[in-house]
Formats: C-alpha cells, structure tokens, sequence
C-alpha cells in the first residue's frame, strides 16, 4: 500500500493581514448570473429553512411542496420590504429528496419559481444554493463511490443544476465512520487519520465530479463544510460531553479537508456551517458564508457574534417552518439576517477604519471566552492558515494545523487572553504529546491507524488504501 | 485517598491493565462474580456517571472507566453465566427508520450499560418491523429510539405502535434533539429525556415502577 498523495494547490495565503479577513470583502468575489457579486463589499443574507414535523414519502410530496411554496414566497417577501440586496436562497435537502432525486429536483423548482416572481414584483435579486444532503452513509459500511445512493446524488446535482440552482455545495461525510468514534474518545490521531486521509480523498473524488457538473452546466461549484466532523464537536463540546480545547484544535484541522473543495475548482461563496471558513478565506482569497448568533435555531455555539467577522453571506443554518408569534419562522429569521447584514454593510460604507472598528468589536466579544470562538478569530485563522500552506501534504497541514492550535490556545491562555476551564487545561498538553508521537511518514501513519480502525466500519478501498 | 475499594477505584481512574489483578483479588476473597459486580463495579461507574453529571470529567474519560469495566466483566462472565446471574434490565436501543444520527443514541446505550443493563443496540436506520422482531426476540424490559430530524420523528410513532403491537409488555422511551416530553406523551411512549445522563434515571425510575406494578 502507498499512498499517493498530491500536494496541497494553495501554497501562499490570498489574504495576510487580520483586518484584511472582514466582513463582505474577500479578493476574488463571484458574480452571480443575477449580479449579485459576493465578497465585493456587501454582506448579502443566505436564507435557510426545513420542513415541521412530518415525513416525506410520495403520499405527503403535495403537502412538502407547498410547505417549501409558502416558505420562499415569505422570505423574499420580507427581504423585499426590508430592501435587501440580494439574497442567497440553500435548499438542504431531507435524506428522501436525495434519495428520489425527482421530489428534490421539484422542490428546486419551486424555489427557483419563488425567486422569479419576487424579481418580477420587486426587483429582488437572488441566487439558488443547492445542497443535496449526502446520503452515501445509508449503507454501512458507506458504500463511497458506487451505487444508489452516490448515482442519485450526482443525479439530483446534475438536474438541479441544469434547473437552475447555481450554486453547489454538500455537507459531505468521506471519514465520518471513523471520526464519530475519534471524537467521543478524544482521540486526536483518529481525528488526523478521518479528516485529512480519508476525508482528503473522498473530497478529492467527489470534487471531481462535482466539477464536471458544475463546467456542463456554467454554475459554480461553492464549497463543502466538514459539518459532519467539526460542528458534531462543537455540538459536544457545548454539550459538555467533550472539551472545548479538544473540540477547538478538531476545527483547525477540519480546515484542511474542506479546503480540497476548492483545490478542485470551488470558489464559494463556501458552506455557511463550515465554522473553519476564516481559515479557508485566508488560504484562497474566496468568499465565504457563515452562521452564528443567528443559527441558534439550528445549533447553539460560542461564536455568534465572531463567526460574521469575515462573512460574506450570513447564515441562519436552517430552521423549520414552524409558526412564531411574529410569523413563519423562516420569514422571522430573514429579517434577523437582513438586519445584521445592514449593520455590517452600514459599517463598511463608512470606510476601512468603521468596518473595522465592528469586525474587532464581532472578535472581541466571543474571543476570549472559548477556544473554539478564538481558535477562528481572524488573527489566529491566518496563523492556521500559514500552518496549512507551509506543509507539503495534507497529512502534515493536518498536524501542523493542530499544533499551531495548541500553541495559540496555551499562549493566549498564559497571556490572560483566552479562558480555558481548570478540566481542559491537560487537554492540551496531550495533545501536544499524541501530535509529538505520530509519525513523520504518512505511510507509516496510514498502517498504524487501519490496525486501528474498525473494519465493520469502513471500506479501505473505497479511499484507495 | 479514596474509601472505595481497590477495584472500584480501578473501575473510577479507568486503570484497565490494573483490572485483571484485582478481580483475581476479590474472587481469591471469596467473593461472588455477581457481588463483585454490584457492589465493586456498578459502584465504580456510579461515580463516573455522577462526575460525568456535574461536568467534572468528559466522555473520553467516562468512555476509559467503561472500558476497564468491560474489562472486568470478560473475566467474570463464565462465572456469571455458570452461576445463570443476568443483568437485571434488558435494552433494546436504536435510531428510528430514515435517520442516521447516532452519537445521541450511542452515549445513551453506554451509559444503559454503565447501570448494568444488558443492552441490544439496532444500529441506524431502524425499521418499525425490525424494532418489534427485536422486541419479540429478546423480551427486554425497555425500548429507547432515537431521532434527530423532523422528518423522522412520524417513523418514531409508527415504531412505538409496531412494538405495542408486538404484544411484548415494555417500557418505551425516547430522546433526540427535535423531541419533547409532550411527544412522547402524543406517541404513547412512556417516557422522554433529554440527555444521556437523565436517560439512566429515566430508565430506572420506570423500570422500578414497572417492576412494582
Ligand atoms: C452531528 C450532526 C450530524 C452528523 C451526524 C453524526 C452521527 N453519527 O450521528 C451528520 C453530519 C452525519 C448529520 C447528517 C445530517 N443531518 Co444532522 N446534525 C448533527 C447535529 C449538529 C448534532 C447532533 C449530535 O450528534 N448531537 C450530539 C448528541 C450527543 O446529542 P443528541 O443527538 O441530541 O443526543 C442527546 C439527547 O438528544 C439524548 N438522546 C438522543 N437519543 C436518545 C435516545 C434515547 C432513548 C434517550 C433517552 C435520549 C436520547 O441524549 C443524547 C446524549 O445526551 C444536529 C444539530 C442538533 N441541534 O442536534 C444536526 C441536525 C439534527 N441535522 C440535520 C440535518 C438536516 C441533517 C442532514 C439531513 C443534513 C445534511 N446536509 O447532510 C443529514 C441527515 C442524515 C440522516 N439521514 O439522518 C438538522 C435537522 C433538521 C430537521 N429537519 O430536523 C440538524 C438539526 C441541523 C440543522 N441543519 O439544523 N448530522
């Protein structure tokens, strides 16, 4: 076994100077057929939504659909009246749109509709970002590369964007079997071995593909998150079911993953859950969606006000379309969006110095009370960034990410910069020592952690080991 | 310093290599497998369990504590089965058909096993029809199901009507983010919790009710 690991694309950072990681500007912005230009000075709302309580199966198809009718037509509504301008609309889909790529495909329909008629009435531009969820897990051991499930996504990619949707994204889970079990054992090599072995080549597979869908149809590919691997931490950091410097130090190394999305042809506007996104702006200079504060109604996190520091779309990750006294609630979750946007948009008008004045006030008021909120600030999100571009394999951007994480946290620590819990501070020093155990060969690390791993967990082959 | 017994101590540090030695110790004592169990091991993952609930250690520790009683456990079994000394509370446990979120389900079905209860995990993705041939084959005293989406909290339902169809006299509970007490309530489930710690006490309490009824 050998493996053959390409070097990472991006060798030198696109963006250098913390204040120069902020909100709305990123150095290569994308146009979207509609003219929206994303990263190129203005922070634009991404809207998100799911469906109540109920299942999906043909039978309720009819009622699905007009769920998502009623929701498109209430969120661009509002964004309307509140003068917004643009919107980025993410259809995440349920496992069965996925799967029957056919209801998916309707649904994108619907929401493309949806978007045509709001700019008819009003002049509200908008761009459809397509995200069919990744339903390869269904079988167990993930079958990664052939059958149903992988041909139904690619066919729900494929049509969707022939329809329309312009912007291709996924939450995808190449090396979740093994990082699930890394993570409640707090194993950081495990974590390596998940994210930039096996996540690396099934990124790099995937991409591919996506690429080729993306070229035949002119859309862009827009960027993965490896929700899967760093917000499951964060999920059980704020759980308390793991620490928070270990959960910390994971997102650093998630960084590298995600970012094989763009060494295959993405160029954002990246996933709004990727909370590793800072670092992936800093790399590649494209512009990047988040979620914070605003997303509470989806997961609750440390980093609410931090995570918009350098967005360029801002996020409310997903909510249901559930009834709140002040509407639907993904109308309610527009207006929060449009709001925040208009603050950060108002700041950047008044020049350099205002925007920066809000992105330091959006970092130091997360940054210092968790390591996962300091770990993405952008002053440390460059530091990893430099970590990542100076290795020469994404095995070692992996432990050179973590190591520069551990090192940020213990010195900001010292310095009475960052507040660690008295229960987390030997985290870090065992970290620090699993990272000084691993071996300098990929080879020889790849032998080590399928000794390791659990075969009636995952397929070698299907990552070509 | 510590009043626990040597083992139970092992069992609390999760000094697994330390395990073989020790349960030699007690057995060489004279002690039973089964009073070993209940009165060195359960204690052990009781404090574990219990640190756990006030924050003090996290999951990778507990997870190191119910490894070493494992551990324990593979030494007693011949003299546990030979002796025909069961766990008390059978579980089956499982994600309801559709869903594949399996961290939640996965922390609950350790910390069943902790409190000494044999449990029967389904996996994923489990089908109403599955959980009920499951219920029907190995009678456990309690079902948990688990679901994370919206979209599969109706398989939850149907679940809980295919297991009271299945005629096995059980007690039903059930957890994940999306669901709530009243749910439970609606689906004729028994009980609800909110996390893995509670899922121990919710559990037991309803096991001991039943037990007195
Ligand atoms: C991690 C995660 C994932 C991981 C799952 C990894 C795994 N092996 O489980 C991955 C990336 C694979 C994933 C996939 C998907 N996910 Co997801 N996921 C999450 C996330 C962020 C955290 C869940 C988690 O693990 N929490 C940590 C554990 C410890 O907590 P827990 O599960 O709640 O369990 C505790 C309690 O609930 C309770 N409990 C749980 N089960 C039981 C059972 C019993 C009997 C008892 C007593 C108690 C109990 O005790 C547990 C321990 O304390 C949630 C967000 C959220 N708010 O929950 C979204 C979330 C559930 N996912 C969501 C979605 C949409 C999806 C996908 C469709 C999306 C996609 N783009 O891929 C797929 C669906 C896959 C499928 N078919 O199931 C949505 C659901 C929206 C909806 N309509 O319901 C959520 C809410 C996030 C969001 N976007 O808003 N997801």
């Amino acid at each position: 076994m050998t493996s053959t690991a390409p070097a990472l694309r991006f060798n030198r950072l696109a963006i250098e100077d913390p204040r120069a990681l902020i909100f709305g500007r990123a150095p290569h912005p994308l146009t979207t057929r509609d003219g929206l230009v994303i990263g190129g000075g203005t922070v634009y709302p991404e809207i998100n939504f799911t469906l109540p309580s109920m299942g999906v199966n043909a039978a309720t198809l009819p009622q699905v659909c007009d769920q998502y009718r009623q929701i498109i037509k209430g969120v661009l509504r509002r964004a309307a009246e509140l003068e917004a301008p643009g919107v980025v609309v993410e259809f995440e889909t349920l496992p069965p749109m996925t799967e029957h790529p056919a209801w998916g495909l309707e649904i994108v329909r619907i929401l493309l509709d949806g978007m045509v008629a709001e700019r008819d009435k009003s002049g509200l531009r908008s761009v459809l970002r397509l995200t069919p969820n990744d339903n390869r897990e269904f079988e167990r051991p993930p079958l990664m590369r052939r059958g149903r499930y992988w041909e139904a996504m690619l066919e729900l990619f494929d049509s969707g964007a022939a329809a329309g949707a312009e912007l291709l994204s996924i939450e995808s889970v190449g090396g979740k079997e093994l990082h699930d079990e890394a993570l409640v054992n707090g194993d950081l090599a495990g974590s390596l071995f998940a994210l930039c072995i096996l996540g690396v080549r099934d990124m790099r597979f995937l991409w591919t593909h996506l690429h080729d869908i993306a070229e035949k149809h002119g859309v862009n590919c827009a960027g993965d998150t490896a929700c899967g691997f760093g917000n499951t931490a964060m999920v059980l950091a704020e759980q308390r079911m793991i620490p928070r410097v270990f959960a910390a130090v994971v997102r650093a190394v998630t960084a590298v993953r995600s970012l094989v999305a763009y060494e295959c042809g993405a160029v954002g506007p990246g996933k709004d859950c990727g909370y590793e996104n800072p670092i992936l702006k800093a790399i590649t200079g494209f512009p990047m969606a988040m979620e914070g504060k605003t997303a509470a109604c989806a997961h609750l996190s440390p980093m609410g006000n931090l995570a918009a520091a350098c967005c360029d779309t801002w996020s409310n990750e997903s909510v249901q379309n559930i009834k709140l006294l002040g509407g639907m609630a993904p109308t309610c979750f527009m207006e929060q969006l449009v709001y925040d946007c208009r603050l950060m948009n108002r700041a950047a008008s008044e020049g350099p110095p205002a925007a920066e004045t809000l992105q330091r006030w959006l970092v130091e008021s997360d940054a210092s009370l968790d390591p996962q909120a300091y770990i993405i600030s952008p002053a440390a999100s460059i530091e990893l960034a430099r970590a990542i571009v100076g290795a020469d394999s994404h095995y070692h951007a992996g432990v050179a990410a973590a190591r520069r994480a551990i090192d940020l946290l213990s010195s900001a620590s010292a310095a009475g910069a960052l507040r660690i819990a008295d229960n987390e501070a030997g985290w870090l020093e065992q970290m620090a020592d699993t990272l000084d155990e691993l071996p300098q060969d990929e080879d020889t690390f790849i032998e080590e952690q399928l000794a390791l791993a659990d075969p009636e967990k995952f397929l070698p082959a299907e990552y070509e080991l | 310093m510590s009043d626990h017994h040597p083992l139970t101590e092992a069992i609390i540090r999760g000094r697994r290599k330390d395990v073989p030695t020790l349960v030699s110790q007690c057995l060489e004592a004279g002690e039973s497998a089964q009073s070993i169990v209940e009165h060195r091991l359960v204690p052990g993952m009781a404090v574990v369990g219990e640190r756990f609930k006030k924050n003090e250690i996290f999951v990778p520790e507990m997870l190191i504590a119910a490894r070493a009683m494992k551990e324990a456990l593979k030494i007693l079994e011949p003299d546990l089965v030979a002796a025909g000394v069961k766990p008390e509370f059978t579980a089956v446990i499982g994600t309801v058909e559709g869903d594949l979120h399996d961290i939640g389900k996965n922390l609950v079905a350790m910390m069943w096993k902790g409190a000494n209860m044999e449990v029967i995990d389904l996996g994923v993705n489990v089908s109403p029809a599955k959980f009920a041939a499951a219920v029907q084959e190995h009678r456990p005293n309690l079902v948990g199901l688990s679901a994370l989406l919206t979209t599969t909290m109706p398989a939850m339902r149907d679940t809980v009507q295919a297991i009271r169809d299945a005629g096995v006299p059980v007690k039903i509970v059930i957890g994940g983010a999306p669901v709530t007490h009243t749910f439970a309530e609606e689906i004729g489930a028994d009980g609800y919790a909110p996390d893995a710690a509670s899922a121990v006490d919710c559990a037991l309490a309803l096991l001991k009710q039943g037990a007195s009824s």
